[in-house]
């Protein structure tokens, strides 16, 4: 029989290979899918792989999608490295929306264009809020940070649906749950004409870099991540794990943030109930397939956001289901999991028992 | 309260139960594998994938029996898809436990789409005879769904298992020292895998019965958050039967207490209410975690560990 057996040292081939191999089980799984659906196998798999990145159209609204999962994903890998679990991207993002489309309707035709500087502001701010409430329970009453943070996801949900329906409806809206367009000196610059591709690209290239300083070049960023893995060095170091905590926490959450106040202030350019579209949560998937490396994240970002309008173009072209998505992503998290053991473990023939 | 009648109380006790038992089911399913030594955060995923699987299966059988059957197979399918990538090739109980969340969101709500706008046949409800004709009682307690009672049956049984019976006490060294357990010369991988999956398939009959019983349709995401409470309610029960289902209950109250202020016409916004059960558990959450040391002694020692048995 085969036995798993410890490598004396990670094969660094694996740990690059990995998630292409991971990939490879998933289009094979996929391909099956499409197959048992009825549907051409490569016909579909044209439209997760080829048809997202055939056009300039296509690649700029990829980059929409992109950007908020490079972001949310860039703030998870920190946290992941630091072995805390914030799941609840998701709320933080929405709060991040939250904030940033509070302050863009306080806007009047006069504001200047230095108010989407307070719009992501507030947004970074709303998300670092929520992810605030997740620092503090753990750190003061050693509540689990799981459960917190995708409890919070509901509430933050629900805070939404209030304002839109209640307070911040726009009324001139004929009582639709959305606020008021936002005003255009609020919205997020676009990049070209007739392209929804904003900004947001260069905050999230910025992003990579900082973070990626960050990771690798500061002793905080350091003292994170031995925290995370050998939280007993770190405590005989000296480090303190609260500070790691929260310096995780309060980042994933303007990231997320951040990212909520783009969307809203970009392609969005309201908040309605349907503000939350799923990027906290992918981006968990991403930050994994990633490495929980900046440079990875990017990669990984692209791919699923091929999967999005993959899906979006799977409905609309081959009939097929949108939520085809969300299985592709979840089977490539499982798939990049199962493959990834092999980085520190082999097979090896022991022979019949 | 104004207004609540003996008749609405009744009602509201006998919707409390009914909402408790939800994640009761899911909860001391989870609990079993927990005392084995395994953390499923897919609990969510599972009890959608069940859900629809049960729903399905109840709309062309016309059987209720048959889709929580169905539900319970999803569901020990998928838990045991996660315990074999867990058990044996040792990944993070934390990341695949998300990943199968995930992964069963998007699952179910791409084999739902079909069922959205699909009814099931029409049931008759249940009544025990004799008692549900009594006053008060008999509307409160005596016209619940079968599972209703077969979940504190479960409950109580649970309690005999672990605490009195021989293989309830190898469950719980596999899952205070494995090592232990391996040398007396138990299985411990197998006997993780049948707790993981046992724990499935609770959670799929919970998520079977959401959209069979409780809200009996198909809408994606129905799960809304149930399968995450009942992995909340293990911790907050110290993992002991009896409290998961007073902790049930105490959460299928807050539920439809709820329910009961709208009913009243409350000048509460409904999101503030239906926030009520999200934030609730967190307090619980809070208030439970505050003694570590308590959570610690209560807690499987080896939970979310992996074991690597030696040669």
């Amino acid at each position: 029989m085969f036995k798993l057996e410890p490598r004396a040292a990670p094969s660094k081939a694996l740990t690059l290979a990995s998630p292409l191999i991971a990939l490879a089980v998933t289009v094979v799984i996929g391909t099956i899918l499409f197959a048992a659906l009825g549907k051409d196998p490569l016909a579909g798999l044209r439209m997760f792989f080829v048809e997202p990145l055939r056009s300039g159209y296509a690649l700029a609204e990829l980059s929409l999608k992109a950007t908020p999962l490079i972001l949310i994903a860039l703030g998870l890998s920190v946290c992941f490295r630091a072995n805390l679990w914030n799941i609840g991207a998701e709320g933080q993002f929405v709060l991040g929306a939250i904030f940033a489309g509070g302050v863009a309707m306080q806007a009047t035709p006069d504001t200047g264009r230095w108010i989407l500087v307070a719009v992501l502001g507030a947004g970074v701010l709303g998300g670092m809020l929520w992810a605030g409430i997740v620092a503090a329970l753990r750190d003061r009453f050693n509540a689990n940070e799981i459960l917190v943070s995708l409890m919070l996801v509901y509430v933050a949900e629900m805070l939404l649906s209030y304002l839109v329906y209640g307070p911040w409806k726009d009324p001139a809206g004929y009582n639709f749950p959305q606020t008021i367009t936002f005003l255009e000196a609020t919205r997020v610059p676009k990049l070209m004409q007739g392209l929804r591709m904003n900004i947001g690209v260069f905050i999230a290239a910025a992003a990579v870099l900082g973070f990626t300083l960050f990771l690798y070049r500061t002793f905080a960023g350091f003292q994170l991540q031995v925290g995370g893995l050998a939280p007993a060095a770190a405590r005989y170091a000296g480090f303190s794990s609260r500070k790691a905590l929260w310096t995780a926490l309060l980042l994933s959450g303007g990231m997320a943030g951040l990212a909520g106040a783009l969307d809203v202030a970009g392609p969005q350019g309201q908040l309605t109930p349907y503000v939350p579209l799923g990027y906290g949560f992918a981006a968990i998937i991403v930050a994994f397939v990633g490495r929980l490396n900046p440079i990875g994240i990017v990669f990984s970002a692209v791919l699923m956001s091929m999967f999005y309008i993959g899906g979006e173009l799977a409905q609309s072209r081959l009939g097929l289901p949108k939520a085809l998505t969300g299985v592709f992503q979840g089977l490539l998290l499982f798939t990049l999991l199962a493959c990834d053991t092999f980085i520190h473990q082999r097979l090896r023939w022991v022979g019949t028992k | 309260m104004t207004g609540l009648t003996p008749e609405s109380l009744a009602l509201l006790i006998a919707a409390t139960l009914n909402a408790g038992t939800v994640v009761a089911l899911a909860s001391l399913g989870l609990l079993i594998n927990e005392r084995a030594g395994v953390l499923n955060l897919g609990a969510e995923g599972m009890m959608l994938v069940a859900a629809i699987a049960g729903f399905a299966t109840g709309v062309h059988t016309g059987s209720d029996w048959l889709g929580f059957a169905a539900g319970a197979a999803a569901g020990a399918v998928l838990a045991g898809a996660f315990g074999l990538l867990v058990i044996w090739l040792n990944t993070n109980q934390y990341a695949t436990g998300l990943a199968l969340s995930l992964f069963g969101a998007g699952l179910s709500a791409f084999v739902g789409i079909t069922y959205t706008q699909q009814r099931l046949p029409e049931r008759p409800h249940f009544a025990i005879p004799g008692l549900a004709d009594l006053p008060f009682v008999g509307p409160a307690f005596f016209k619940q769904h079968p599972l209703v009672y077969l979940t504190i049956a479960l409950a109580i049984g649970l309690t005999w298992f672990l605490m009195r019976s021989r293989a309830g006490l190898v469950l719980r060294a596999v899952g205070e020292s494995p090592e232990s357990a391996h040398a007396l010369g138990y299985a411990v991988r197998p006997i993780r895998l049948l707790a993981v999956m046992t724990g499935g398939a609770l959670c799929g009959i919970a998520g079977a019965y959401i959209s069979l019983v409780y809200t009996p349709l198909w809408v994606e995401g129905m799960v809304a958050g149930k399968g995450w409470i009942a992995l909340a309610l293990t911790t907050f029960a110290t993992w002991r039967p009896a409290r998961v289902l007073l902790g049930a209950y105490l959460f299928g109250g807050v539920t439809m207490l709820q329910f009961q202020m709208q009913g009243q016409g409350v000048q509460i916004p409904s999101q503030f209410l239906t926030m009520l059960p999200y934030i609730a558990t967190i307090i619980v959450l809070v208030l439970i975690s505050r003694n570590p040391t308590w959570i610690r002694i209560n807690m499987p020692a080896s939970l979310g560990k992996p074991f690597h048995p030696g040669a």
